[in-house]
């Protein structure tokens, strides 16, 4: 599905991807760890399409088509989906108008008609309640006010909208207590299917113990140093990051 | 006017042409008006005034970014001689839609009894001619009719000495009005360039409330110059909601001059929406004559290529315990200017005051400019007064956020403008205004209206 093949991407001039190479196949969970500052996010960014960054070298291939010179929302219909780490405050938007409007959108760009009103909102009712959302949430302005756990709760809420073939989870465990943490792992592994694949893009290997990963990497200094499987994942939580650099 | 003649910057000179023009128009016109009107006396004195003052210049402090040079330069038709006759079901789009309205029309400067639907059950709802020549509303106009206005300010002088036509309504005491009042102000071409210049006269009685839409409309890329005139009074626990609707072609100009006079626990409401037109001026000028009262202002601009929108507001605030709430947005792309100069006043007997003051501003290019300016004149120790500005662009990290939720750039440039005019547009109280004004927002923004918000 997803082949990244020797991925060079700077800031600014400053280089901080330098020759990555992945692949992520149908049906999978792959995770990606690493320090801080190792680039993870950066790769998450690039994947999603986000213009601050600039790709001096390599290829994203996704289902067979290189996107490198995809915008943003073209990646987006194509089935991309990253759940940001940050996600932005939209005061004036409420999150149901959001979601219609990115839903319908999507459609358009497959050149399929607007999802009828009384869908959406039983999708809406469905989804919500499976990540244990309050439908009061759903008439707030985007993210506006939210603590941690509703914005990260909000951001599975739209993949579940959506439904991507890519996820890609960029920290969705920072800032979670521990039954937020569950209620989100939950509904990722409910999404998840043996059509699509999800990224889950960590510092930490609590959450991999929620959202059991088929691969795990670890990035250092723009590069994957190591790949293995989920026990590496628990060899790096016991003996940190020192061991791989 | 030999003294004019000294002057020698040649701008000047073409400025003053227009203002010798209509001086020495005066007598004609007055000649062909009722010269024994009541109002002939106040008309005269006027244009005395003007012909001293002259139109502003830069150099004035209220007009230093804003420039009536290129308006004044066309060669204007003081007064239109014919009626062009408009069909109905070729405007129909610059009404409402769905709204029952009272409807008062006015075609290059005439009224136009065939697309109006006047009222004088329960409240007279009709024009400014008739109102100065009939004897049944000479109480009205001599007790309210160029009471309020700046006798320094040239423009509305200007007005004044020309006033023959424009609005009439008077809501007696009580009266609910059950439909909005429609005004608009059609140019059609038929002078190669025309200056229109109504004047109109709005009285809310004690305890009455009444909806009214203005709008200003070419039809032609002939050059338009339209100085506007509208006092207002609002009584005892009355209560106003005024919407202006200016959305005119890029060569019509609007000089907008609107004084509100409101008594003790009275309501007043202005939203000015300014989306076209070549320059547009709004001096909203409030008086609070009670205590109680809460007079509130918004606004939307959104422009672009070279447009002028300048809003001038002024709060008097002369007794106690009365509020003034402004909120201006504005969205400036192009080479477009914005200026807001916002002044409230608080008397030393004016305690308890609540004065607030928002204007916010996003930049969409390098080369777009606002200019902000709050004046706050305050002699009362026990008032509350905020003012806040903001200049910015739009947020990247937003715009990337919807981007990657796979809504097109341009889609989501608008979803983050509509977002930004939000607050504004949930004030407004008539459904179909806010529709409208919707559908105008998404068309200057170049995308389908996909979403409400």
């Amino acid at each position: 599905m997803l082949s990244i093949d020797n991925l060079h991407v700077s800031i600014e001039g400053k280089p901080i991807l330098n020759g990555i190479n992945l692949d992520v196949k149908a049906g999978e969970i792959h995770a990606i760890m690493g320090p801080n500052g190792s680039g993870k996010s950066t790769l998450s960014s690039v994947i999603a399409g986000n213009e601050d960054y600039e790709v001096t070298k390599g290829d994203i291939v996704f289902k067979n088509e290189n996107i490198i010179e995809l915008s943003a929302e073209e990646r987006a219909h194509k089935g991309i989906f990253m759940s940001f780490q940050y996600p932005i405050e939209i005061p004036g938007v409420s999150v149901t108008n959001f979601i219609k409007t990115a839903i319908n959108a999507n459609l358009k760009a497959r050149n399929e008609s607007e999802m009828p009103a009384n869908i959406m909102l039983k999708k809406i009712r469905e989804k919500a309640e499976l990540l244990g959302i309050d439908s009061k949430f759903l008439s707030r302005s985007l993210n506006e006010g939210f603590s941690g756990g509703e914005k990260k709760r909000n951001e599975i809420f739209q993949m579940a909208m959506l439904e991507p073939s890519l996820s890609i989870l960029d920290e969705t465990d920072s800032g979670l207590d521990i039954d937020a943490l569950k209620v989100v792992a939950n509904g990722v592994n409910k999404l998840k299917n043996k059509d699509n694949a999800v990224i889950v893009i960590t510092h930490y290997q609590r959450l991999l113990d929620y959202i059991i990963p088929d691969f795990v990497h670890v990035l250092h200094e723009g590069k994957i140093v190591k790949s293995g499987d989920k026990s590496l994942a628990h060899e790096l939580e016991e003996k940190g990051y020192d061991w791989i650099k | 006017m030999s003294w004019r003649k000294k002057d020698t910057i040649g701008l000047n000179k073409i400025t003053m042409s227009l203002a010798d023009k209509l001086v020495s128009s005066f007598l004609a016109f007055e000649l062909d008006t009722n010269i024994l009107s009541p109002v002939h006396k106040i008309r005269t004195e006027a244009i005395k005034e003007f012909e001293k003052l002259g139109f502003p210049n830069k150099k004035l402090e209220a007009w230093k970014y804003t420039s009536l040079k290129n308006v004044l330069k066309e060669d204007y038709t003081i007064f239109s001689k014919k009626k062009n006759v408009l069909e109905f079901k070729n405007i129909k789009n610059y009404f409402l839609d769905n709204t029952e309205t009272y409807k008062l029309v006015f075609v290059d400067g005439f009224f136009d009894p065939f697309l109006s639907q006047t009222n004088h059950d329960g409240a007279d709802i009709c024009i400014l001619s008739a109102a100065l020549t009939k004897p049944v509303y000479s109480k009205v106009i001599s007790k309210y009719f160029d009471t309020s206005i700046n006798k320094k300010d040239s423009l509305s002088l200007l007005n004044t000495a020309f006033s023959k036509e424009g609005v009439y309504i008077h809501i007696p005491e009580n009266k609910i009005l059950e439909k909005p009042i429609e005004v608009i102000h059609f140019a059609t071409g038929n002078e190669a360039a025309l200056m229109l210049q109504p004047r109109n006269l709005i009285v809310l009685d004690k305890n009455s409330q009444a909806e009214i839409i203005e709008t200003h409309q070419s039809l032609t890329s002939n050059p338009i110059f339209t100085n506007s005139v509208t006092e207002i009074f609002v009584a005892e626990d009355a209560h106003l909601d005024y919407y202006k609707i200016q959305n005119d072609t890029l060569t019509s100009s609007l000089i907008d001059n609107t004084y509100i006079s409101q008594e003790k626990k009275s309501i007043a409401k202005v939203h000015t929406f300014s989306f076209g037109g070549k320059l547009t001026r709004n001096n909203l000028n409030y008086f609070q004559k009670g205590s109680y009262i809460d007079s509130i202002m918004k606004g939307i601009t959104i422009i672009d290529e070279n447009q002028l929108v300048d809003h001038h507001t002024l709060v008097d605030h002369a007794k106690p315990n009365c509020e003034s709430h402004q909120d201006y947005k504005g969205i400036y792309s192009g080479k477009s200017t914005g200026v807001f100069n916002g002044k409230i006043v608080v008397d030393k007997i004016a305690q308890k005051t609540n004065a607030f003051q928002k204007n916010n501003n996003i930049l969409l290019t390098d080369k777009s400019t606002i200019n902000s300016k709050p004046q706050l004149e305050i002699f009362a120790d026990d008032v509350k007064c905020s003012h806040g500005c903001t200049i910015g662009q739009l947020d990247q990290d937003a715009l990337f956020y919807l981007r990657a939720r796979g809504i097109p750039k341009k889609e989501a440039k608008a979803l983050l403008t509509f977002a930004f005019a939000n607050n504004v547009l949930e004030s407004v109280n008539i459904p179909s205004v806010k529709s409208k004004i919707k559908k105008i927002i998404a068309n200057k923004l170049g995308v389908d209206l996909g979403f409400d918000l």
